[in-house]
């Protein structure tokens, strides 16, 4: 073990300070991390979870699903335009959920499809559903009736899918017919015709552009639909975008305060530090080697406060209302880890001039 | 041969009318086992003569000479590399590593030349047993009198089997009977190994281990007429 491994396990308390507040930010960039991606999974699961090169919708629509229409005639526009593989309609409605038995009414995103969604299987038959796991928390069993929206259209809920919401609201996977039937009850003003989805989930045939593809679909639409790669959907959907930067500005400068913390920290201790290090330069050891000293441990405090600050970052989210979208992802947890520690290396290497300027000569000094 | 050669050196420090001269026209020869005791009154640049001899401080003119190796224009980092490996130092002020134990402050010397093997723990258990600090081994420095702190800095300037040994008035803190053991350890190795020892003191028990006295006063030496 280094000397500076031997002195942080040895004199914990002088790093309590140091250990605590960088714990604490810890525990602030998990839960911010764990929040973003709580909100950006819980919003774009189910278009994610599309098997689709590009999504088709109305131009009028402002690249929404929700507000997207689109009729018979369009779909064999789209279905008839070269190296289009598969064209599966999709539609959605966001209603209340009642869950017999309980009295409040959970949010759930009713989404008719054809198949081509990853984690979902084939359509269930009618007045059945796949449903989002995220439901459970609301009640929600397999085998189960559900009803749905104010017309309270029952399903049964054939069995559990993951990460397939929709702003936030879970998915509840249905044919075509029994989403129509849902929108019928629910909006009749909003009634679509038998063979109208909201929707289309393309697939281009192998090793074709999509890019191309998609501008032949709206030549061939003349204008009136927009086709988008899944991933362009995603970010136009509300607030997607909006969240995304913030959290992201939040926790950089986050990660900027850890930085600041681990960098004033050690011009502190390098300050007391000096007869220390004068002496151990006078029997020849070089500014490197002191450095690398620093560094590491910079970066064993690091992980110290970041292991503590899971524990308690883990023991925050299970005591966290189940409405509170926030999800502790070990993807998340690695990333925040890596940015630590690049903050920690940044704010130790703030000490690197004074380490090296120490003149063992003038340490070791007269009486 | 000569161990450690000083020729003509001058030191000083700052500049313009706050020049300090520490050391003027210092010629000294050490040979090999042979340990000289410098003496001389508060001021009067021991420190400074044995931090240039040890590689600490470049002189601002002369010569220095250590085994053979002229380390004048040594560069700070041949400087370092050059204490690490020929010089063995005890400082004026005992500096231990405050969080290692006695045996570990021994260990530091090899551990900063990246060394551990069976022979340096055997050094360091054997220098500890010569020094009597066998039942100290695993104490950390603030549980030590003073007496064993000043033995554990001699017993690490020894770990790197120096070509010089460079004491700065070490008998501040060791009783009479301790510090002549002592002082017969160094006299041990300096004989065993041809090493050169400058011991800097002003305890005559000490300076009776010493082959030759030399003084210092005012940057200046001086060879003592013989007793
Ligand atoms: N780093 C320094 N800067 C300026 N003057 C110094 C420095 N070190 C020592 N001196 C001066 O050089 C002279 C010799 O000092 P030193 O070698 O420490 O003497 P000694 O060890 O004999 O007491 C003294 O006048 C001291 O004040
Ligand atoms: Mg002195």
């Amino acid at each position: 073990m280094s000397l500076a491994l031997i002195e942080l396990r040895r004199r914990p308390g002088r790093f309590a300070a140091m250990l605590a507040a960088l714990g604490f930010l810890v525990v602030l960039l998990l839960l911010l991390g764990g929040l973003l991606d709580g909100l950006y999974r819980g919003s774009t699961g189910a278009l994610r979870a599309q098997d689709a090169d590009l999504l088709v919708l109305a131009s009028q629509s402002r690249d929404s699903l929700l507000r997207s229409v689109v009729g018979p005639a369009d779909r064999r526009r789209v279905a008839a335009v070269p190296g289009v593989r598969t064209v599966r309609g999709l539609g959605v409605a966001l209603v209340g959920v009642t869950v017999p038995g309980r009295d409040e009414v959970a949010d759930g995103a009713v989404l008719g499809y054809e198949g081509g969604v990853r984690g979902v299987p084939l359509p269930p038959r009618p007045g059945e559903a796949w449903v989002d796991r995220r439901l459970r928390a609301d009640g929600v069993r397999e085998g189960r009736r559900l009803l749905l929206g104010r017309g309270r259209v029952p399903v049964r809920v054939r069995g559990f899918v993951d990460d397939t919401s929709y702003l936030l609201q879970g998915g509840i996977w249905v044919r075509l017919g029994t989403w129509r039937r849902v929108l019928r009850q629910n909006r009749p003003d909003a009634a679509l015709g038998p063979r109208t989805v909201q929707g289309l989930a393309v697939r281009v045939e192998p090793g074709v552009d999509p890019g191309r593809v998609a501008a032949a679909i709206r030549r061939a639409a003349g204008g009136r639909l927009e086709a988008l790669t899944v991933a362009a959907a995603v970010d136009a959907l509300p607030g997607v975008q909006a969240q995304n930067s913030t959290f992201r500005g939040i926790i950089s400068v986050t990660l900027g305060i850890a930085g600041l913390v681990v960098g004033l920290f050690f011009a502190l201790v390098t300050l007391e530090r000096t007869v220390l290090y004068g002496v151990l330069k006078a029997l020849g050891a070089s500014s490197a080697q002191l450095a690398v000293g620093v560094a590491t441990q910079a970066v064993a405090a690091t992980l110290v406060a970041f292991l503590a600050g899971g524990l308690v970052s883990l023991g925050l989210v299970a005591l966290t209302p189940a409405d509170i979208p926030v999800e502790l992802r070990a993807d998340r947890a690695v990333v925040t880890f890596g940015g630590l520690v690049v903050a920690a290396l940044v704010g130790s290497a703030l000490s690197l001039r004074r380490v090296v300027r120490i003149e063992p000569a003038s340490v070791i000094g007269g009486a | 041969m000569a161990s450690l050669e000083l020729i003509d050196v001058r030191k000083t420090y700052g500049s313009g009318h706050t020049e300090v001269v520490a050391l003027d026209h210092a010629t000294l020869t050490v040979g090999d086992d042979e340990i000289v005791a410098l003496v001389g009154p508060s001021g009067s640049g021991k420190t400074t003569l044995l931090s240039i001899a040890g590689g600490l401080l470049s002189p601002t003119s002369g010569q220095v000479r250590v085994g053979g190796e002229d380390i004048t224009r040594y560069t700070n980092r041949q400087r370092t590399r050059f204490r690490r490996r020929r010089v063995g130092f005890v400082f004026q002020q005992v500096n231990l590593v405050p969080f290692l134990t006695a045996r570990e402050n021994l260990l530091v010397m090899p551990r900063i030349a990246g060394r551990r093997d069976r022979a340096v723990l055997e050094r360091a258990d054997r220098l500890l047993a010569e020094l009597g600090l066998t039942e100290q081994a695993h104490q950390l420095p603030a549980t030590l009198s003073g007496g064993e702190r000043q033995r554990v800095a001699i017993g690490r300037a020894l770990m790197n089997e120096p070509a010089l040994i460079l004491v700065d008035e070490p008998t501040s803190a060791l009783d009479t009977r301790l510090g002549e053991q002592v002082m017969q350890l160094i006299v041990d190795e300096v004989t065993s190994r041809h090493t050169a020892a400058v011991i800097v003191t002003h305890d005559p028990r000490m300076a009776r281990f010493a082959h030759r006295r030399v003084e210092i006063v005012d940057g200046h030496l001086h060879a003592p007429a013989p007793a």
